[in-house]
């Protein structure tokens, strides 16, 4: 009897998988156009959201990380644009970019901390939009860049996959995230994430064992803007433009109140926070035409979670998973 | 040779001469006592060795290597760790994780370690002396118990176990015996004397002069930032300047 539990849990859980992996691949079916345009952006914004809450295990929070996206997003653009560059390299070099920002921002911001830190990295990520916005050569000024290549159509066994199409954009899209997370899941799974932790519940005790925190705070931002920086190289090479105002404060709190809504305790919390807030925001907002109520939206929704779940959705997945467990043993 | 050796030492905040002119030495696998009465600048002493603050004038010598200014991470690698005066755990971590970290400050695992894995090896030694270590201060039993649960006395160990998992050569604690009765002081003051065994050399606050008269093979005292007076347990306890800053500091635990 006790050798069957795990047993049954190992086929649960390989069920679960399976169960998550048919949606993922059967959910455009679903879809109407324009919805499964929505479907690329969450899979992008699922890389940023996981991405923020790897500089979060630090106990740091930034308002400018969409920024970190940003220069992904232009690094990428400019890469492709002006160099020639294949675009999945382009994608990589925008990545590249981001951190480099990222690395050479970290220097004054980890001078400060908790709110200081949160207001520098504010500053810090006008100062970059202001320069997209100075600099028409090479940032193409208020207006942005436009005419991004996309990403290279190809053949397959005979057909021919064009990226301009929602579905094998949302495909490619998918495979990067999947490889994002799982990165940043070994990272955050090893003694150097580990230490990320270390980092936050306790700086001094862990700089009095000889833990070099701001080295490793440092890390952690390089890292997570890295992989923002692949979030916004996704999106430039889909929408095929890019400007200083996508990447303001409002999506910063827009980013913000997914991690918030979903939790920042696990992997998924973040995720969750995303899907299910954008699911109600187009599938509620949208339908009812309530567009331009969207930050109002976003901003009571952000005071409720803190106010009455401040744990996140996250924490409504454990009670979940038991019950569902025991739903499943009482019909087996 | 001495271990660590403190000259001038001088720290300031603003007008107060929080440390003033300290100098001391600390002599190779002793236990040394720094007792003076309350806000004498012991703690003080302690932030600057330890290179939590930076000292105003001053320097400090540890194996004849200067550290004086030295950031605290880098004092820590060097050998100094030190411990706090109210207890500093990871209080969400569990007992064994918090003692790992103490490990983890001396086998670095780089980004690409962590994401190819390799680390597992080095990961399964550290355990297995992070669990030596548990065992060492008495806490093998409450391994998975999340370290802000522990009972005061049990958190006091784990923080000298912390500090040792560093591998120092010269601890810092800062009034371990606090909160302790008379039982857990005996078991705590073997410990620090089997800690010295181990080649760990110690500097000891403590307000329980029981204790640090049991234990220490040298004692300094301060009073005000300043040196009051140097020597073995006896000699301190029939000092006749100790005696007054003592009583004149209205503290009577001696
Ligand atoms: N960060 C600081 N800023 C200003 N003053 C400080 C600071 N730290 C300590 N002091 C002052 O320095 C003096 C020495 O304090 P310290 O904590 O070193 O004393 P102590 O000997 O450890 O006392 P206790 O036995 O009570 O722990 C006190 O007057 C204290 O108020
Ligand atoms: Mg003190």
């Amino acid at each position: 009897m006790l050798a069957i539990v795990p047993e049954a849990a190992r086929f649960r859980y390989l069920l679960a998988w399976t169960a998550l992996a048919v949606l993922l691949c059967a959910l455009p079916l679903f879809l109407s156009y324009s919805q499964k345009e929505i479907l690329v952006f969450t899979t992008i914004n699922v890389i940023l959201v996981v991405s923020y809450r790897h500089l979060t295990l630090t106990g740091e929070w930034s308002l400018g990380h969409v920024v970190m996206m940003g220069c992904g997003a232009y690094g990428s653009a400019l890469a492709s644009k002006q160099l020639g560059l294949a675009v999945p390299l382009s994608m990589l070099t925008g990545g590249v970019c981001a951190a480099l920002v990222g690395w050479l921002l970290s220097y004054p911001l980890f001078r400060m901390k908790g709110f200081y830190f949160l207001i520098g990295s504010f500053a810090a990520g006008e100062v970059i939009r202001l320069l997209w916005k100075r600099f028409r050569d090479p940032f193409g000024g208020p207006k942005g860049l436009k005419r991004v290549p996309g990403l290279e159509e190809f053949e397959f066994a005979g057909l021919r996959i064009d990226f301009f199409d929602p579905v094998p954009y949302y495909f490619f899209s998918l495979a990067v995230a999947i490889v994002c997370i799982w990165l940043l899941w070994r990272i955050e799974r090893s003694p150097l994430g580990w230490s990320y932790h270390a980092v936050h519940w306790g700086d001094d005790l862990a700089r009095s064992v000889g833990i070099p925190t701001r080295r490793l705070r440092r890390r952690a931002m390089v890292t997570a803007s890295f992989f923002a920086g692949i979030s916004g190289a996704l999106l430039v090479h889909y929408v095929g433009t890019v400007n200083p105002s996508r990447f303001n404060v409002e999506e910063m709190v827009y980013v913000l109140t997914w991690a918030i809504v979903g939790g920042v305790a696990t992997l998924y919390g973040p995720i969750l926070g995303v899907v299910s807030l954008t699911i109600v925001n187009e599938i509620i907002l949208r339908e009812f035409g309530l567009d331009q109520w969207r930050p109002l939206f976003y901003g009571a929704l952000l005071i409720a979670s803190v106010l009455f779940l401040p744990k996140g959705l996250e924490s409504l997945v454990a009670p979940a998973r038991s019950m569902l467990s025991r739903l499943w043993t009482r019909s087996a | 040779m001495s271990i660590l050796e403190v000259r001038d030492l001088t720290m300031r905040f603003g007008g107060l001469h929080a440390v003033d002119g300290l100098g001391f030495s600390v002599a190779k696998d002793s236990i040394h006592g720094l007792i003076g009465p309350n806000g004498a600048g012991k703690t003080t002493t302690f932030n600057v060795i330890s290179g939590f603050y930076r000292p105003t004038s001053g320097r400090i010598f540890h194996e004849g290597v200067e550290i004086s200014g030295l950031p605290m991470e880098k004092v820590a690698d060097l050998g100094i760790v030190r411990t706090f005066q109210h207890a500093t755990l990871f209080r969400e971590l569990s007992v064994l994780e918090n003692v790992l970290i103490g490990c983890y400050s001396r086998r670095r695992t780089g980004l690409m370690d962590a994401i190819f894995g390799r680390w597992h090896k080095q990961d399964a030694l550290l355990r297995e002396e992070a669990e030596e270590l548990l065992e060492f201060f008495g806490l093998a039993e409450r391994a998975d118990f999340p370290a802000g649960n522990l009972p005061h006395g049990l958190q006091r160990a784990l923080g000298m176990a912390i500090a040792s998992a560093a591998r120092p050569s010269l601890m810092l604690l800062d009034e371990p015996f606090t909160g302790m009765n008379a039982e857990e002081t005996l078991v705590m003051m073997d410990l620090t004397r089997r800690l010295r065994e181990r080649g760990v050399s110690i500097l000891l606050v403590e307000h329980d002069m029981r204790a640090v008269m049991g234990l220490c093979d040298c004692i300094t005292v301060m009073n005000f930032g300043k040196l009051l007076a140097q020597g073995s347990p006896d000699e301190i306890r029939s000092h006749p300047e100790v005696i007054k800053a003592y009583l004149g500091g209205g503290h009577t635990e001696a």
